[in-house]
């Protein structure tokens, strides 16, 4: 039976990942061809045999856990004794956390308003110019790259050598620093700071999206409105902000929500760049190491809801801006 | 501003360009026109100024690194990336010693991505192909709500869910194996998955399905001759999604992995050398582009496809 469950050698894994494709595979084909043998079956044998795994492995994974966690969320670090909110009070009011909010605030606005308009600006200027597909694969590779990968690219570049004798710089920032005749900086130890930097790298990522569903949008705008506009004198800038950005507000809104929810749930550029040090922790890495480092469960339960929490606002605002276009059109 | 008080004569703009398009085939006068208008855009400085200044912020930071992982280690320490031109040495002994050194043996974690992301991808599909077939084309009680239901499922953090199932694996002994990695990939990638093929089942045109069930066809028949030709592409689409995903995840693989040789994926063992050889910079340079390759070559060859999902709304969290 253990060999079924760990695998140690290379042969063995790669074995163990073929029963496991065959396995499930096989399963849902029995299921599927099963069901069209048996030709006169009612209706809830067919729909319990084609939806049943799926309820089960959504209801298993999704529905109970999240509904335990919440009711972890109330008891002590141990799990045994109900604290009622005490866990939420700690998480709003102490010092450590209350930065961790501030940095979870400035990640959720600057993410999704910077790198939305970055992703604007670049998906116009490059429309329907000759290097078009080029320009456009350059800003998109990054969302290819793991976080972990972008953060290590990343910390290179803000790779800090102090400034003394002929040690020379070997990241980019601060040779360019150098070079403008500056000091260099530590960039991610130095606060409040630093966070902006982290931020950026998130930027980094996220404009390639939102450039790619814009781009899309500005293209579906039909070539009567551009044309008609462009005889009643509109160009460049006029053009940008009273056809362009009118035209694909309803993208707009779905680029700048998702790009939040993202955000909020950002861990891995914290944790491979600061690891959450020097005030630069957020809500979702903070669950982390609460949750597993300080093995303070309930406190750990409390931030992953506070952070389910504060996605719902960004999806109901989703859902009322898309309302409304519907409404419109 | 400036432009709309301007007094342009409405006619001299029109004469303009159709004395532009029509020294060519009008078949071609749309695009002429929009090529002549991406030309006047481009002709100022500063626009394509802007434009390149972005790429390039966009792509050194990249380049740079993949320079560093082939210079000799003595030179990443003592001298930035951009001083190649004079001093021209390049080697591969960093991804010699990234991948098989035995600080980092990063080849087994390569091969612990490649197994924990096939399946990953592989499960969810075979299971939501059904769950979306039966929500499109079965008529049942109840069947919207339940689509309903398991959309809204997508915007569940899985940090909430998380603590719960570790300790249920626990029970269960099967911690600490690919097995949970798996279940739980394909756990947090069905809401999405379901929803992506739903979606493209529900395009396709009833006459085709009701004409299939008239001549007697049965599920399978109508399953694999009439709606899988057709959805080739939602499934392609949610695939590289799914891949890319698994591929790049970290907090999953964290909690359920930990940091074991036998089930560790790249991302694990590269967060933690950043943590434990952060001035390592040969071993952390090669050791990016060793996870990033595979990831690059699957999002540069199928990036159509990859745009379709995006475009389709289908962005997880």
């Amino acid at each position: 039976m253990d060999w079924f469950i760990h695998a140690e050698s290379t042969g063995h894994k790669f074995a163990l990942m073929l029963v496991a494709i065959l396995l499930f595979v096989g399963v849902m084909g029995a299921i599927l061809f099963g069901i069209d043998k048996l030709k006169k079956v009612p209706i809830w044998v067919v729909v319990a045999g084609f939806l049943g795994p799926t309820l089960i492995f959504v209801v298993f994974g999704l529905v109970y856990p999240g509904l335990n966690t919440i009711k972890m969320s109330l008891y002590d670090s141990r799990g045994n004794n109900f604290v009622g909110l005490d866990n939420y009070v700690t998480a709003f009011t102490q010092d450590q956390f209350q930065t961790v909010l501030r940095n979870t605030m400035l990640w959720v606005v600057l993410v999704p308003l910077l790198a939305t308009a970055i992703g604007l600006v670049y998906a116009v200027l490059v429309d329907r110019t000759r290097y078009e597909s080029l320009a456009k694969t350059l800003i998109f590779l990054p969302m290819s790259i793991s976080l972990v990968g972008a953060s290590i690219i990343w910390k290179f570049v803000y790779e800090y050598k102090p400034d003394q004798g002929n040690i020379q710089q070997i990241g980019l920032a601060n040779q360019i620093l150098v070079w403008l005749g500056l000091d260099p900086y530590q960039f991610l130890l130095n606060q409040p700071w630093n966070t902006f930097f982290l931020i950026a790298v998130m930027i980094w990522i996220q404009a390639g999206f939102a450039m790619t569903v814009l781009s899309a949008a500005i293209k579906a705008i039909p070539d009567d409105i551009t044309e008609a506009a462009r005889l009643d004198g509109l160009h460049g800038v006029g053009m940008f902000r009273f056809i362009t950005v009118p035209s694909i507000r309803p993208a707009l809104v779905v680029v700048i929500t998702t790009i939040a929810m993202g955000t909020l749930k950002v861990f891995d550029i914290v944790r491979t760049m600061t690891g959450g040090n020097f005030n630069t922790s957020v809500v979702a890495y903070e669950f982390y190491t609460q949750s597993f480092r300080a093995q303070q469960a309930g406190l750990g339960a409390a931030l992953a809801v506070i952070l389910f929490v504060l996605v719902i606002p960004i999806i109901v605002y989703n859902v009322r801006q898309l309302r409304l276009s519907e409404e419109i059109r | 501003m400036t432009n709309a008080s301007a007094p342009l004569p409405p006619t001299s703009l029109l004469d303009a360009d159709e004395g532009d398009t029509t020294r060519k085939p009008s078949r071609l006068a749309r695009a002429d026109r929009r090529a002549a208008a991406a030309t006047k855009k481009l002709s100022s400085p500063w626009t394509s100024l802007i434009a390149i200044l972005i790429a390039v912020v966009w792509t050194v930071p990249t380049f740079g690194l993949l320079i560093t992982s082939f210079r000799p280690r003595s030179e990443i320490r003592t001298s930035g990336w951009w001083t190649l031109p004079w001093n021209p040495t390049l080697t591969l002994e960093n991804y010699q010693e990234a991948l098989f050194g035995s600080s980092t043996s990063l080849a087994t974690y390569f091969v612990n991505s490649v197994v924990i992301t096939l399946p990953a991808v592989i499960i969810p599909i075979s299971l939501a192909l059904l769950a979306a077939y039966a929500l499109a084309w079965i008529d049942f009680k109840g069947r919207a709500i339940l689509f309903v239901a398991i959309f809204a499922l997508q915007v569940v953090p899985i940090q909430v869910t998380l603590i719960p199932l570790l300790s249920q694996y626990v029970s269960w002994g099967i911690a600490g194996s690919f097995w949970v990695i798996w279940l739980s990939h394909s756990i947090f990638a069905l809401p999405l998955a379901i929803y992506i093929l739903h979606n493209f089942m529900k395009d396709i045109p009833p006459s085709l399905v009701e004409a299939a069930r008239m001549d007697g066809a049965g599920h399978v028949k109508i399953f694999f001759q009439v709606l899988m030709p057709l959805l080739t592409p939602a499934i392609a689409s949610f695939a590289i999604f799914q891949f890319l995903w698994v591929w790049n995840d970290l907090l999953v693989a964290l909690t359920f992995a930990g940091g074991s040789t036998d089930v560790a994926p790249l991302t694990v063992r590269l967060g933690e050398l950043s943590g434990t050889r952060g001035s390592q910079w040969q071993l952390l340079s090669a050791g990016a582009f060793i996870a990033l390759v595979v990831p690059l070559i699957v999002f540069l060859s199928l990036q159509r496809y990859f745009v379709r999902g995006l475009l389709a709304g289908s962005v997880k969290g």
